[in-house]
């Protein structure tokens, strides 16, 4: 047992934390904030040639085969520098998605180009009205025509669909009442004919979230991804990665965060003294590296549970978003009430990590649903 | 990053369980005894049960062999410690003081006699140790200390008084901290020394606590002379001891109350099932299983923190100030929790021990009671946040603060 990073791990780590710091300083972020769709062609590029891509990937399919807790440690250096989208779509949503579901000569098709850094990609699950998590029922149906499916219904709160090439939509195929049967997959072309986009206004902006909508979409059927009908245990199983790797980014956010305060109130004179030698922000800093900390150590359980595929990976990926959860929330406040006035300004960037951290909350599931779920899996 | 075991830790594993195994009938016994009504016996069981570990390899298992350890790592000191604790083997109480505080402060500060002197009497439990460090007026201004120590001749001259010794009378040594420059700046005027509690002089008066109880004691020091070679580390040098001895005090040794909070917790949902309010049970209410589960998730990211902590400790040797983000999580969590367990036993939790009625022996309201310590001993919550935010985070010193 050795919970420390391994070399790789601390490779991955540091030169993550460099290139953001060189590729992506909050300069460009502030940027984004004004682009329709916030995606960085330049950054995708340079993160393809790097091929954080294909990190998680089988090495036949284009991937470094390296295991969850190095996309896990990734993701951490991701959310520190408020990094877009598309990257967490691609590999997290659409690529473990068609790895978990995918046939081999599917896999071959869009896997390769995932892992090469060529094809984009995200997942549309949740609905008006249904459930966020992965076994919500779904008002999106797939009907039989010729060799293919029609789907029609109204997707919500998919990220990133704008720059996706390859939007996979679960949509009900059977109407069987058990929410979690009848759901079939499929992988559509962002192109398709009677596919509508629309970008939704939000809070964070360091994100872009999406309605898409699907009226009358054929899609051939070789675009269904594994058996029809089954779609929900694949679903539930990218959910949980996506849970993991979605608190490894809010981990990152929060420790910069963290670095701030302390960086300010090491700085900031008041009564003649830094504020940092005050003990009521002392201990607020104090209590804040507590919870980052615990959520750290509560992440990476997670990720080593998931890329094991251990039996209580669903478990601890609960766990860690609901402590994750309460602990951002916690530490975007605080880092708002540390910077005085100035964290209340636009010119700060203390906002856009608030934003950001508030948003996470609530993406794969909140701290109630989270504990509601632990309660469930450890028997009460 | 790896949390499963490496195959010679699981071998380590199965060998602390056949043991334990073997050894059934000791825990059966520590079952028996009632501690508030038989003390004396208690402690002496918990050092024949330490004998028999001493003998069998099991005392100070990552302390080095030539000293009478074990020369284990300290994941296997880990491994040891959980496996003793879900086997509910009891902890070693104040014998605890001397494996966990004394040892390692005499194995980094120790002359080579001392090391030899003292810590196989530590493992064997031959020597029962205590720690004298508070006192009246110097709490969490420890430095501020005033017991003082004045060199004549060949020896110390020690005069003062300490408060909150635990088991102190069942002590046969003290690790004790006195003023030996009084005009030095506080932290550079203290040393550390080895007093036996027999010598001439010693006071010992105990505590009755809020939970009956008289676990801790004044101790009183009057002319106590103790020769040269009681000194541990340099003349003026014992904050330094002093420090080694908290950050271990905080440190890793915790995952014994992580199993133990685990093992409460389980007990806790148990009895949620078979207690009812309002016609269902307990353990059916959303609210109450929104508030088990973050017990569970605060539990669990606990073990994972030590985990963590215990990585770091194999890279850098030694706990750093790190351990007081344990120390704080684990006490503040145990405060936490306790307030829960009670809110759900309700008006059945002011039923303590020998009561009509009563659930569990009072076991709840006694463990209630006791979670107010924890956030005050061994540096109190206020002081382990004033080491993270100076000594973790670097943040500028609040005035004269320690």
């Amino acid at each position: 047992m050795n919970f420390g990073f391994t070399e790789e791990q601390e490779m991955i780590r540091s030169q993550a934390a460099e290139f953001f710091k060189q590729e992506y300083p909050i300069a460009v972020v502030r940027e984004s904030l004004n682009d329709e769709h916030g995606f960085n062609q330049d950054l995708w590029n340079k993160m393809s040639t790097l091929g954080w891509a294909s990190l998680v990937f089988p090495e036949e399919y284009h991937g470094a085969g390296l295991t969850f807790v190095e996309l896990a440690v990734l993701l951490e250096q991701m959310g520190r520098a408020l990094a877009p989208g598309a990257f967490f779509s691609t590999v997290l949503l659409g690529g473990l998605t068609i790895l978990e579901t995918a046939s081999a000569e599917q896999k071959l098709k869009w896997l390769t180009s995932i892992a090469d850094g060529k094809l984009k990609s995200t997942l549309a699950h949740i609905e008006p009205g249904g459930d966020s998590d992965a076994g919500g029922p779904s008002f999106a149906t797939a009907k039989r025509k010729d060799n293919g499916y029609v789907l029609n219904g109204t997707k919500l709160f998919v990220p990133d669909a704008h720059s996706a090439d390859l939007i996979l939509c679960t949509a009900r195929s059977s109407g069987s009442s058990i929410p979690k049967e009848g759901i079939s997959l499929f992988a559509v072309d962002q192109t398709s004919a009677g596919l509508n986009i629309t970008t939704l206004k939000t809070m964070d902006q360091t994100r872009r979230l999406y309605e898409v909508k699907f009226n009358q979409v054929f899609v051939p059927e070789d675009r269904l991804l594994g058996k029809v009908g089954q779609a929900s245990p694949a679903i539930e199983k990218v959910f949980c990665k996506a849970t993991i790797g979605r608190s490894a980014e809010m981990v990152g956010g929060a420790q910069k965060m963290l670095d701030m305060c302390v960086d300010y109130a090491k700085q900031r004179i008041q009564f003649g003294r830094p504020i940092g030698s005050f003990q009521a922000i002392q201990h607020k800093c104090a209590d804040m590296l507590l919870s980052i900390e615990s959520a750290r150590s509560a992440v990476y359980a997670a990720a080593c549970a998931a890329s094991e595929d251990s039996h209580d990976a669903a478990l601890l990926a609960s766990v860690a978003k609901a402590y994750t959860n309460d602990a951002c929330r916690f530490v975007g406040g605080e880092t708002i009430q540390i910077h005085g006035g100035m964290g209340f300004t636009w010119e700060h960037d203390a906002h856009l990590y608030f934003k950001r951290a508030k948003a996470d909350e609530f993406s794969f599931g909140d701290a109630t649903y989270h504990r509601a779920r632990v309660a469930e899996l450890i028997g009460l | 990053m790896d949390l499963k075991r490496t195959p010679d830790e699981r071998r380590f594993c199965e060998e602390v369980r056949a043991w334990l195994a073997a050894n059934q009938a000791d825990l059966n016994e520590s079952q028996t005894y009632d501690q508030a009504e038989n003390m004396d016996g208690w402690m002496a069981f918990l050092k024949r049960w330490q004998r028999k570990l001493y003998d069998a390899g099991w005392s100070g298992i990552s302390w080095p062999k030539e000293y009478g350890g074990r020369g284990a790592t300290i994941t296997e000191e880990l491994i040891f410690t959980e496996e003793m604790a879900l086997a509910k083997a009891p902890n070693l109480m104040n014998v605890s003081i001397g494996i966990e505080l004394v040892g390692p402060a005499i194995i980094h500060h120790g002359s080579e006699a001392q090391k030899k002197r003292y810590l196989p009497k530590i493992l064997s439990a031959e020597e029962i140790w205590s720690q004298g460090f508070s006192e009246p007026d110097a709490g969490s201004d420890l430095a501020s200390l005033r017991t003082v120590a004045v060199e004549k001749d060949d020896q110390f001259i020690v005069t003062g008084q300490k408060v909150w010794t635990s088991w102190a009378e069942y002590s046969d040594y003290c690790i004790l901290l006195a003023r030996t420059d009084p005009k030095a700046p506080k932290h550079k005027g203290i040393s550390c020394f080895l007093v036996d509690m027999r010598s001439p002089g010693i006071t010992i008066r105990p505590t009755v606590q809020i939970t009956g109880e008289a676990e801790f004691s004044e101790v009183f020091f009057d002319g106590v002379c103790l020769p040269k070679e009681s000194l541990l580390g340099g003349i003026n040098e014992g904050w330094k001891v002093a420090m080694t001895i908290l950050a271990h005090e905080r440190g890793t040794s915790a995952i014994k109350y992580q199993i133990r909070f685990r093992t409460e917790l389980d007990d806790l949902i148990s009895l949620s099932k078979s207690m009812r309010r309002n016609g269902k049970a307990l353990s059916e209410d959303p609210l109450v299983q929104q508030k088990l589960a973050q017990c569970f998730i605060d539990v669990e990211v606990l073990k994972y923190n030590i985990y963590r902590s215990v990585s770091q400790i194999m890279r850098n040797g030694k706990p750093g100030p790190e351990s007081s983000i344990i120390k704080l999580f684990w006490s503040e969590m145990d405060r936490r929790q306790k307030e829960i367990s009670m809110e759900l036993l309700g008006l059945y939790s002011q039923l303590v021990q020998h009561s009509k009625w009563t659930i569990d022996d009072g076991k709840w309201p006694r463990a209630f009671l006791w979670s107010r310590a924890g956030t005050i001993y061994a540096g109190s919550s206020e002081i382990q946040r004033n080491i993270i935010a100076e000594r973790v985070l670097g943040l500028p010193r609040s005035s004269d603060a320690r």
